[in-house]
């Protein structure tokens, strides 16, 4: 026998376990078609779809267009709440991400650390945003709290894949030509992490400045309150602006975003 | 401008070199700048957090113990929420595929087609997905099916641009040998890029069925069905011993599909 039949006689044994697996998903799918049902839809959702999409093509130009409280003032806030977020999330994720390292600390603080981690992750943004709002009272400042608190752990995440991936051979190296600690960390650890650590934080600015545009919603600032308002209004003309300045603004940043991370990366 | 001009080192032998200089300053002066100013536009005082961060806990304490009481209640929103981001997920995944083909720029070579899908896809992805349910619920009323489109819509959105991401960067040498030998576009695709993106592909489609999960689970809030519901209501009446348990059961049901996908996804590289 050949190496050629080899091949497919192995191909052959994976067909049982791919056949199970389609079988399994189909299953699973018509098991869960249950949740596609039209009995809500009212009949005149054509015609709602009909008026946000003119809404939409015919925004209304001087909420678009004013400075003071329309929708270029509600982005920059939008804007801020995400930055400040960000960098907040991004200097506290760094401790944590170096706890739950299991290269750095003995296995089972990383352990406990992650399992923390999981659970901080798994609440969604708008829980916290409710609770910070105790703190601080409604606002945009309640958005940066909840912004940063979600951030801390999704960044911790991709911080931790990173500092596991850290070339050991160059600290011996050092530690055989006599640095000390802080030199080693200095000279050593800053240099290898810190572009990919930026390129991290960009990335997560970029989520959550769509998160910080849908905290609105809890009255946590930025622009998803007046958004809420709009729609709940029906007064579609301004949810075409609002929805236009939104995207605009993410399109731009995402691009901005891609360019400057692609930049620190290559070099 | 000083600061940005290299500096120049004049060696032994006479001969000047240029060492580039670091834009690190000029990095952390802009940081600075912008966070000042996003201090000034959001009201941040650290004052008030160092003096009022108690009250974040008093709602964290009031969670626990949680109420195991209303378990049997949330079965069923549990369920929904899995089903939506389930079905979504998939069928997202399914049409993203056609999706991608039409938006690879090696495959069709038209550039107008393919740079218009392209721009539908990152046009799909700004809108934040709680937005889209929104706007599905208005249009296909209150319920899972609202869910089940906005998850639909991301998953097409995230996969097709990653997909047709990998398919640009996929080895055409076989898929032009099928062409030169008479197979259409679409055969050519099928036999020699299919294989190669496929179990990218896969696992790509299981790591947004995992995050659908967590997004399933908040869209209720907005009324797009699911466990999002309950949880609105449990926190608009303050019952927060509730809101502990719904979201025990949601950290306990996230972590056991990620676990699985995540074995797969091991399993698929």
């Amino acid at each position: 026998m050949n190496a050629i039949e080899q091949q497919l006689q192995y191909e052959k044994g994976n067909r049982a376990s791919l056949i199970l697996t389609f079988i399994i998903i189909i299953f699973l799918l018509v098991w869960s078609a249950s949740a596609i049902n039209l009995d809500n839809m009212t009949t005149n959702g054509v015609d709602m779809a009909k008026n946000i999409l003119l809404g939409i093509l015919s925004p209304d130009w001087s909420l678009l267009t004013n400075f003071r409280g329309g929708v270029p003032y509600l982005l920059i806030e939008t804007v801020a709440i995400a930055f400040l977020g960000t960098m907040i999330g991004a200097i506290l994720a760094i401790p944590l991400a170096f706890l739950s390292a299991s290269n750095i600390v003995p296995k089972p603080v990383a352990f406990i650390v992650r399992l923390l981690l999981i659970c901080v992750r798994t609440v969604p943004a708008i829980v916290y945003g409710l609770m910070f709002i105790r703190v601080t009272g409604q606002g945009p400042f309640t958005g940066v709290l909840t912004i940063a608190f979600v951030s801390v752990g999704m960044l911790t995440k991709l911080y931790v894949d990173v500092i596991e991936e850290l070339d050991r051979s160059v600290l011996e190296s050092m530690t055989s030509i006599g640095c000390n600690g802080f030199e080693k960390i200095r000279y050593g650890i800053i240099p290898q992490l810190s572009a990919l650590f930026l390129s991290i934080v960009i990335y997560r600015f970029d989520m959550n400045l769509r998160d910080a545009s849908v905290l609105g919603l809890v009255g946590a600032g930025g622009i998803g309150a007046p958004l809420i308002f709009a729609m709940n209004s029906y007064k579609w003309s301004q949810v075409g602006s609002i929805l236009i300045g939104l995207i605009l603004l993410i399109l731009i940043v995402e691009f901005a975003s891609n360019k400057i991370r692609s930049k620190i990366v290559n070099g | 401008m000083n600061l940005l001009s290299p500096k120049k080192i004049q060696l032994p032998n006479g001969k000047t070199v240029v060492e580039k200089r670091s834009s690190t300053p000029l990095i952390i002066i802009v940081l600075l700048i912008c966070t000042i100013t996003s201090i000034n536009i959001t009201g941040f005082e650290l004052e008030v957090i160092f003096k009022r961060i108690n009250q974040f806990f008093v709602i964290l304490a009031d969670m626990i113990p949680p109420n195991f009481e209303y378990m049997p209640n949330l079965w069923q929103p549990l369920l929904d929420t899995i089903k939506m981001s389930l079905i979504g997920s998939v069928f997202g995944a399914i049409f993203a595929l056609p999706v991608a083909f039409l938006a690879a720029s090696n495959i069709i070579r038209t550039r107008f087609i393919a740079s218009t899908m392209k721009f539908l896809l990152s046009l799909l992805r700004t809108l934040p997905t709680l937005v889209v349910a929104l706007i599905a619920t208005f249009i296909f009323g209150l319920g899972t099916m609202a869910g089940t489109v906005a998850i639909f819509l991301f998953t097409v959105s995230y996969v097709g641009k990653l997909l047709y991401e990998q398919i640009e960067n996929a080895n055409m040498d076989a898929y032009e040998a099928m062409q030169s030998m008479g197979l259409s576009t679409v055969y050519a695709f099928r036999y020699a890029i299919l294989p190669q993106v496929l179990p990218n592909y896969l696992s790509t489609t299981l790591f947004c069925f995992e995050g659908n999960v967590r997004y399933a689970s908040i869209l209720g809030y907005v009324g797009a069905g699911g466990i999002g519901l309950l949880l609105q209501e449990s926190l608009g009446w303050r019952n927060y011993v509730n809101v502990g348990m719904i979201l025990l059961m949601l950290v306990v049901t996230v972590f056991i599909i990620e676990t699985i996908s995540e074995y797969y996804r091991k399993k698929l590289m």
